[in-house]
């Protein structure tokens, strides 16, 4: 794209620029309508598991529900409380959005259809999940009150225990497509045994994908691990204090940090924007259809799962994070690094 | 032009957020301003090329680090009126040991140049097609993996250490076994006794 603007004669910075506003542009406002319409299959799909409707009054089928949601939590009183820290209580819900948001600058469409095609991009994607700690902690010490402030503290704990886990994973698939370039690892999926297209084929890999599934739920504190926004509990968690936009802001980004995490476990282990199956004929659907439709089918699994099994006690929580995924992700980095020097590397 | 430009606002922003982080009133404003320092130093060491060092900058420091000093900070109750009382009387020292550090650096930074290591780095530069990560790599695990191994031995040290001093023996908890737990049967659990009225069920 910036060899197209300089084209036109503009010269190299400006037109990088220019390209870069617009790539970034390509990329967020799509990834908001999708954000919208993924609330509504969130709730539509809850709505078919439990025998119910689901939103059909706005628009036809209920697709405008998520903009008629949107604008009555725009139109709402913010309410700032009178002992919050009102700098910092503002600002967290914006560092949840933005962070949620710029971990997709690296996540490739399609060969080459990336916005910023680095070589540590899978490094990158795990430093900004780390930085999405935070706005739940400053929301919950920023509001200045017991229940936020608990909750905030049991959700930032829960995020960086599965954040661990989920590091682990992540070597193992480094490790097998050789690099943390991450178009360089949905190329290097290509192929298992002559036509499958995906690391979760691989029988060595394929746990690690169950595991990815589940300690990504964890890590967007999506049910069953949801305990940090239990109605019953703790009234809504770090959230409770806040009130139009800004919980319009933790609502959106925690759906787009949802549909991140069902992006990455498509890019890293199912493929990405290849095709499932290696057949000429497949790939002249545009790679970037696939990848939607992986995301689609992952999300329907995490809402599957939320509208199915009970919550997760804390403790049960936090064990399973370090006692169990931590000891078995780290188990199979060794199996599959003893495996790659045994086979690939040579004794 | 970009670099320039970018330089010189990560570098003005680390000083001015190092400063607040020394001068915020709020604990909790001082960790949050030593986040963004270390934000703008990863954004120095991509500017460097050294882009494997930046992003574990933010990982480590941003996303470990910088979360438990502000888990410790919000849990504690500090007087920070009480703390700032003294910071007169300590100017003069904390002046000298700001300048102890600098001239440290600049030696640190001369003798370097000069140096074996620098000239041999001068003839026969890591080529540049090689990654940053491939290229520590190869240094790393091969020519200093004592110290790799060492480093990582001093931290489980560290941390058994402040097992064992924090450790302490408590009686009476009741902690859960999982297994047991699950393999409870509803057989097991739930008896039902036909009582007639007025006695006591004895279990």
């Amino acid at each position: 794209m910036t060899a197209f603007f300089q084209s036109y004669g503009i010269p190299f910075e400006a037109a990088w620029l220019l390209s870069t506003v617009i790539g970034i542009l390509l990329i967020a406002l799509p990834l908001m309508l999708a954000v919208a319409m993924i609330i509504y299959a969130d709730r539509k799909i809850w709505a078919a598991m439990a025998l119910r409707r689901g939103p059909n009054v706005v628009g036809p089928f209920g697709l405008l529900q998520s903009f008629a949601d949107g604008l009555k939590v725009f139109l709402q009183e913010t309410i700032i409380p009178s002992a919050a820290n009102k700098g910092l209580f503002l600002i967290a819900p914006i560092i949840t959005f933005t962070v949620a948001l710029l971990a997709w600058a690296v996540v490739p469409f399609d060969v080459g259809v990336v916005l910023a095609d680095i070589n540590v991009g899978l490094l990158y994607i795990l430093a900004i999940s780390s930085l999405g700690v935070y706005g739940i902690v400053i929301a919950g010490w920023a509001s200045n009150s017991k229940y936020p402030f608990f909750s905030a503290m049991r959700a930032s704990a829960q995020m960086i225990s599965y954040e661990v886990s989920i590091g682990f994973i992540l070597i193992c698939v480094v490790l097998w497509a050789g690099s943390f370039n991450l178009t360089t690892i949905v190329e290097s999926q290509k192929g298992y045994y002559g036509f499958l297209n995906g690391n979760g084929f691989n029988p060595l890999l394929f746990p690690m994908a169950v595991m990815f599934l589940i300690s990504a739920m964890a890590e967007t504190a999506r049910a069953p691990f949801d305990l940090t926004e239990a109605e019953s509990e703790l009234v809504a968690g770090y959230q409770t204090e806040y009130s139009s936009m800004a919980f319009a802001l933790y609502w959106l980004g925690e759906y787009a940090n949802v549909i991140l995490m069902c992006a990455l476990n498509a890019i890293l282990f199912w493929g990405g924007y290849l095709p499932p199956v290696d057949w000429a004929p497949l790939y002249i659907v545009p790679g970037i259809l696939w990848l939607f439709a992986k995301i689609l089918f992952f999300f329907f699994v995490f809402s599957w799962v939320k509208a199915t099994v009970p919550r997760y006690r804390y403790d049960q929580l936090m064990r399973l994070g370090w006692k169990i995924f931590l000891p078995v992700s780290l188990f199979f980095v060794f199996l599959v690094s003893g495996f790659l020097m045994l086979t690939r590397y040579g004794g | 032009m970009i670099q320039v430009f970018a330089f010189y606002l990560f570098a003005v922003l680390m000083i001015a957020a190092g400063a607040l982080t020394i001068f915020a009133r709020n604990p909790v404003h001082s960790v949050l301003w030593l986040i963004v320092a270390f934000f703008n130093a990863a954004g120095l060491m991509v500017l460097v090329g050294a882009e494997f060092i930046a992003m574990l900058l933010v990982i480590v420091y941003v996303g470990a680090v910088a979360v438990l000093f502000l888990f410790v900070v919000m849990m504690l109750n500090i007087d920070f009126a009480e703390l700032r009382a003294g910071f007169v009387s300590y100017l003069p020292f904390g002046v000298l040991i700001a300048l102890g550090l600098l001239a440290e650096i600049l030696l640190g930074l001369g003798v370097w140049k000069a140096g074996p290591l620098q000239l041999a780095q001068r003839a026969a530069p890591t080529p540049a097609d090689v990654p940053n990560i491939k290229a520590i790599g190869q240094v790393l695990y091969t020519d200093y993996i004592f110290l790799f191994e060492a480093a990582g031995i001093i931290l489980l040290v560290a941390m058994i250490g402040a097992i064992v001093l924090t450790h302490r023996a408590r009686t009476g908890v009741k902690a859960q076994n999982i297994d047991k737990q699950n393999r409870r049967r509803p057989q097991d659990a739930v008896v039902n006794v036909n009582q007639p009225v007025g006695q006591g069920v004895e279990l």
